[in-house]
């Protein structure tokens, strides 16, 4: 494995194994990630998408090697990669008991920001008319986009999400595939689980990273 | 977008949300109060009216509900954020986990721990404590459910990433608890007999510092287990 330490490379996955209930989810896989990429790991279901993303996250550690942060394991420098992460998981971690705006601003305070308009921020998500709506209350895809309303109020460059589309329509799809666009353009990376064609981002710009399902 | 959220700021929205979403779910404020003063107000009912009884036993019924009702909370400190996702935003949030723990433990104790003292010295009304104890109760209580909760919140964040932790959460806890029980209990006694209970009372605070500095790393890092 050659170390490849340019300064864009935002993230890197070293020979990294998994393994969950005895079964080898995928095993010393290695790529890079530079900064501007959108990456979409695809597989069938069971294939360790999930798995992989929060070993990138940093949320569970592989069995085997490592997941590095601009060339650092992520161990190491935690403080500062938490500082430039932005993970969504598929359990959203939006409280059914409060408003969605305050959903917003403890999100956006959580990490750190003290200067956002979240009216106008959950504006650009559609959900005017809804601040004062308690989450629990909302539908599935609004539930859905009060989680991703913090996409539009964020300077992390690295962006984790596992299946950011789901419950969302199709033109909230192409606002997002939009607002991926621009944030590789600013030299961020996506890197992404969806099983939903996106038409705006193109198989020229898509990078796509593919685990199968094994059987051992 | 400047990140200008200093740690107490930080330290403060989640104390502030943690409240407010117990405010809006009153039974998770509720139920471990109604079961003090159930178990509490049971005991005279079984035992027998007698002043002197009621009096010996006072200290330690008191305690072992209190403890008991704080260990019936422990559950639901992280096993919401762990269900729907909030759990790891805190974990991958820029802001030091252990910080973050300590505004949960504290919001915890706000919601559990604070009633419980509150009505502590109605309920030793009816059990007859001694005249000169209250003090010792409310002593003992206010630096003793702080310890409670912290050295609770690390037995559910190892067992919050299972399904029926529950048992296994009071085997994990209770060896801990005892320590407190055997002080503040005896802390009481010695003050219903007008002996000096400082000492008694300086071991429990001595619990509280060290479970204060320590116990939000413990916390913290079994966390970061439970979620694997």
């Amino acid at each position: 494995m050659v170390e490849e330490k340019t300064a864009t490379t935002l993230v890197s996955a070293d020979n990294l194994t998994c393994i969950r209930e005895e079964r080898i989810l995928f095993d010393e896989l290695s790529f890079h990630i530079q900064a501007g990429e959108i990456v979409q790991i695809e597989g069938p279901n069971g294939s360790g998408k999930t798995s992989l993303l929060r070993i990138l996250a940093g949320l569970s550690r592989p069995y085997a090697g490592e997941a590095r942060y601009k060339g650092e394991d992520i161990n190491r420098c935690r403080d500062e990669y938490n500082d430039d992460l932005l993970y969504l998981g598929h359990l959203a971690g939006v409280k059914s008991e409060l408003t969605a705006e305050e959903n917003l601003n403890f999100n956006l305070r959580i990490s750190g920001y003290d200067d956002f308009d979240s009216t106008a921020i959950l504006n650009k998500v559609n959900l005017s008319g809804f601040e004062e709506a308690l989450a629990g209350h909302l539908s599935a895809g609004q539930h859905r986009r009060t989680a991703l309303a913090r996409l539009w109020h964020t300077n992390c460059k690295v962006w984790l999400l596992d299946e950011p589309f789901t419950a969302i329509d199709k033109k909230g799809v192409e606002e997002l595939e939009q607002l991926f666009l621009q944030h590789a353009q600013n030299g961020g990376c996506v890197i992404m689980t969806t099983h939903q064609d996106m038409s705006i981002i193109g198989d020229d710009i898509l990078r796509k990273i593919r685990l199968d399902y094994r059987f051992i | 977008m400047n990140k200008g959220i200093s740690f107490t700021q930080a330290f403060f929205t989640l104390l502030k949300r943690d409240l407010q979403i117990a405010i809006r779910h009153k039974g998770d404020i509720f139920n471990p109060l109604l079961f003090f003063i159930l178990v509490v107000t049971l005991f005279p009912l079984g035992i027998g009216p007698e002043p002197q009884v009621l009096s010996r036993v006072a200290p330690g019924i008191i305690w072992v509900a209190a403890l008991l009702a704080s260990m019936l909370s422990l559950e639901r400190l992280f096993k919401a954020d762990f269900v729907d996702g909030s759990l790891e935003q805190m974990l991958l949030s820029p802001q030091p986990l252990s910080l973050m723990v300590l505004a949960k433990v504290l919001a915890h104790w706000i919601l559990t721990g604070v009633p419980l003292i509150l009505v502590a010295p109605l309920l030793a009304v009816l059990l007859h404590l001694d005249d000169n104890s209250y003090g010792a109760l409310m002593a003992t209580l206010a630096l003793g459910t702080p310890v409670l909760s912290l050295l609770g919140a690390i037995g559910v964040a190892l067992t919050v990433g299972l399904r029926k932790g529950g048992v296994l959460l009071s085997l994990l806890i209770l060896p801990l608890y005892i320590p407190v029980l055997i002080f503040a209990t005896s802390a009481i006694d010695a003050a219903g007999l007008n002996l000096p209970y400082s000492g008694h009372l300086a071991i429990i605070g001595a619990m509280l510092v060290g479970s204060l500095i320590l116990a939000p790393f413990a916390i913290g890092a079994s966390l970061r287990v439970s979620t694997n």
